[in-house]
C-alpha cells in the first residue's frame, strides 16, 4: 500500500483526467454521436422494410384469400343463375302448353257451338226444304190426281169412306 | 477470467520452480556474473514498470548508451519551469532551470542544490522537496497518442457513415465491439431507457484501456494502465458519473435499505456507504494488480532467457513467454471489458427504479 502512495503520480494523474475528459468530449461530439445514430438509423431501416415486406407478404395472402373467394362467388353465383334460367325456361314452356291446350279447347268448343248451329239450321234448312218439296210433290200428285173426273171423285170417295170409317 | 487466472497462477508457481532452482545452483556454483545479471533484469523490471521521464527503445548498459528520445518536463516550483529531460542524463546529472536545481532519484523528481545531494530518512525515503510536476512523461505521451489514434479511427468511422450504411476501412473491425458494447453491456447493465448516456463514456473507456493495454504489449515498453495514477483517474470518472446519476433509489437503498428491520438498517448503512468507495476502488486495483503482474510475468520470463545458458532452458522459457504474451493479448481485452461491464453495472445500480426490496 505505501508503495502504491509512493509511486502515485499527481502530474500523470493530472494529465490522465485532463486529456481523458477531452478525449471523451471529443469522441462524443465527432464519432460517437453520429456512429450511434447511423447505428441505430440502420436498425430501424432493416426493422421497417422487413415489417413492410411482411405487411406486403400479408396483403398478398389477403389478396389470394379475396381472389379465391370471389371465384367462389361468381361460381354460386353463376350456377344460381343456370338453375333459375332453367326454372323460367320450364314454366315458360309449361305456361305456353297450359295455354295452347285452353285455347286448343276454347277454339274446340267453338268449332263444336259452330258446328252444332250449323246443324240446326241445315236440319231446319233440310226441313223446309223437304216440306217445299212435299207440298210441291203433294201439289203435283194433287194435280195429277184431280185432272181426270173419275179419279176425283174415286178421291172423294175413298176419302169420305176412310172418315166414315173413323 | 477464471482460466486465465488459473493459467497465470501456474505461470507463477513454474516460474517460483525455476527459480528456485536457479537459486539451489547459484548455492552451489556462486558466481557472482549471475548475481549480477538477476539484480539487473529485475532492475530492468522495476524501471520498465514505472514512468519516465525520457522514451527509451533499448539500451546499451556496456557503453552505458541509451536510444530513444527526451521529453519535456514540467514543473510548478515558485513559477514554470520548462526544460527538456536530457538535462538529467538519465538521472546521471543535476538539471538546472532558472537558478533551481533538480535531481532524478528513483524516477522522481527532487528539488536539491548544485551538487545534487539527496539525503535519505529512515525509510529509505529523501528528506528533499518533490516540486509539482506536470511532465509529459512517456505515459502522458502514450496517452496523448492513444487519444489521437482514437479520435482518429472513430471520428473517421463516423465519416464513413454519413456516405451509406455500410461502413468501410477500419470501421468494420470496430463496428461489431461497438454493437457488443451497446448490446450485451450497456442495455441489459443500464436499461433501454437511460443507457444512451452513458455509451460515450463506456465506448471511451473501453478503447482507451483496452488500446493502452495492447500497446503495453508491444516492444515500446509503455506501462500506461499498469499505472496506478491513470487507474485512479478513470476508476474516478466512474465514481463520480455514478453518483451524479444515483437517483432516490439508489440512495435509498444505501442509507435506509427498505424491506429489512430497522436495526438492520443502521447495520448496513455504513456497509452500502463503504461499498459505494469499495466498488470503484476494486476498480482500479483490478486493472492496475493485472496489467503490472501481466508485465511482471512477461519481462521476467523474458529475462529468465538470458538467465538460463543452456538449449533446453532458454527455448523453454522462450516458448512460455510466448504462451505468456497471447494471454496478455487476451488479457487486454478481458480487463477493457471488465472495466467497461463493472462500470455500466454501476451506472445501472444508480439508476434502477423499482419498488419491490431485494
Amino acid at each position: 500500500m505505501e508503495k502504491l502512495i509512493n509511486d502515485f503520480s499527481f502530474g500523470l494523474f493530472f494529465w490522465q483526467m485532463l486529456l481523458f475528459v477531452l478525449l471523451l468530449f471529443l469522441l462524443k461530439k465527432f464519432a460517437w454521436q453520429p456512429i450511434l445514430k447511423a447505428l441505430n438509423d440502420r436498425e430501424e431501416g432493416i426493422k421497417s422494410a422487413l415489417e413492410s415486406a411482411e405487411n406486403a407478404k400479408l396483403e398478398m395472402e389477403n389478396l389470394q384469400a379475396d381472389n379465391h373467394k370471389l371465384i367462389q362467388e361468381a361460381r354460386i353465383e353463376r350456377e344460381a343463375m343456370i338453375k333459375e334460367a332453367r326454372e323460367i325456361k320450364e314454366k315458360m314452356i309449361s305456361d305456353a302448353r297450359e295455354e295452347a291446350k285452353s285455347e286448343a279447347d276454347k277454339m274446340i268448343s267453338n268449332a263444336q257451338d259452330a258446328i252444332e248451329s250449323e246443324k240446326k239450321s241445315a236440319i231446319t234448312d233440310i226441313k223446309n226444304q223437304v216440306a217445299n218439296l212435299s207440298i210441291d210433290i203433294a201439289e203435283k200428285v194433287v194435280k195429277g190426281e184431280l185432272s181426270d173426273k173419275g179419279k176425283q171423285l174415286k178421291l172423294v170417295e175413298d176419302m169420305l169412306n176412310d172418315s166414315t170409317l173413323n | 477470467m477464471q482460466r486465465s487466472f488459473l493459467v497465470k497462477f501456474f505461470t507463477i508457481l513454474l516460474l517460483g520452480i525455476f527459480t528456485n532452482a536457479q537459486a539451489q545452483n547459484d548455492e552451489h556454483e556462486g558466481s557472482p556474473e549471475e548475481v549480477s545479471l538477476k539484480t539487473k533484469i529485475k532492475e530492468s523490471i522495476d524501471h520498465h514498470l514505472l514512468d519516465s521521464y525520457d522514451f527509451i527503445f533499448f539500451s546499451d548498459t556496456e557503453k552505458n548508451k541509451h536510444y530513444g528520445f527526451p521529453l519535456p518536463v514540467i514543473l510548478w516550483d515558485d513559477g514554470f519551469h520548462l526544460f527538456s529531460s536530457s538535462k538529467f542524463h538519465h538521472g546521471e546529472t543535476v538539471a538546472e532551470n532558472n537558478g533551481n536545481f533538480y535531481k532524478l532519484y528513483h524516477n522522481k523528481i527532487y528539488k536539491t542544490d548544485a551538487k545534487g545531494t539527496i539525503t535519505l530518512d529512515d525509510h529509505h525515503h529523501p528528506t528533499q522537496v518533490k516540486p509539482l510536476d506536470f511532465s509529459i512523461t512517456k505515459s502522458v505521451l502514450m496517452i496523448i497518442i492513444t487519444g489521437i489514434l482514437m479520435f482518429l479511427a472513430f471520428a473517421g468511422m463516423a465519416k464513413s457513415f454519413k456516405r451509406g450504411p455500410i461502413v468501410t476501412g477500419v470501421g468494420r473491425f470496430l463496428e461489431p465491439i461497438i454493437l457488443y458494447i451497446r448490446d450485451d453491456i450497456a442495455i441489459p447493465n443500464i436499461g433501454v431507457k437511460k443507457y444512451k448516456k452513458y455509451m460515450p463514456y463506456l465506448l471511451t473507456v473501453f478503447f482507451f484501456v483496452w488500446f493502452l493495454n495492447l500497446f503495453g504489449l508491444t516492444p515500446l515498453g509503455v506501462n500506461v494502465t499498469g499505472n496506478i495514477a491513470v487507474t485512479f483517474a478513470l476508476a474516478l470518472i466512474t465514481f463520480i458519473i455514478t453518483q451524479f446519476s444515483g437517483n432516490a433509489n439508489y440512495w435509498k437503498h444505501i442509507f435506509w435499505m427498505p424491506g429489512v428491520p430497522v436495526p438492520m438498517k443502521i447495520i448496513l448503512a455504513p456497509i452500502e456507504l463503504l461499498g459505494v468507495i469499495i466498488k470503484p476502488f476494486a476498480l482500479m486495483i483490478r486493472l492496475y494488480a493485472n496489467i503490472m503482474a501481466g508485465h511482471i510475468v512477461l519481462m521476467s520470463l523474458i529475462g529468465l532467457i538470458f538467465v538460463f545458458h543452456n538449449w533446453i532452458g532458454s527455448s523453454l522459457t522462450f516458448v512460455l513467454s510466448f504462451a505468456i504474451s497471447i494471454i496478455e493479448l487476451l488479457v487486454a481485452l478481458l480487463q477493457a471489458y471488465i472495466f467497461t461491464m463493472l462500470s455500466a453495472l454501476y451506472f445501472g445500480f444508480a439508476v434502477e427504479e423499482h419498488d419491490e426490496a431485494h
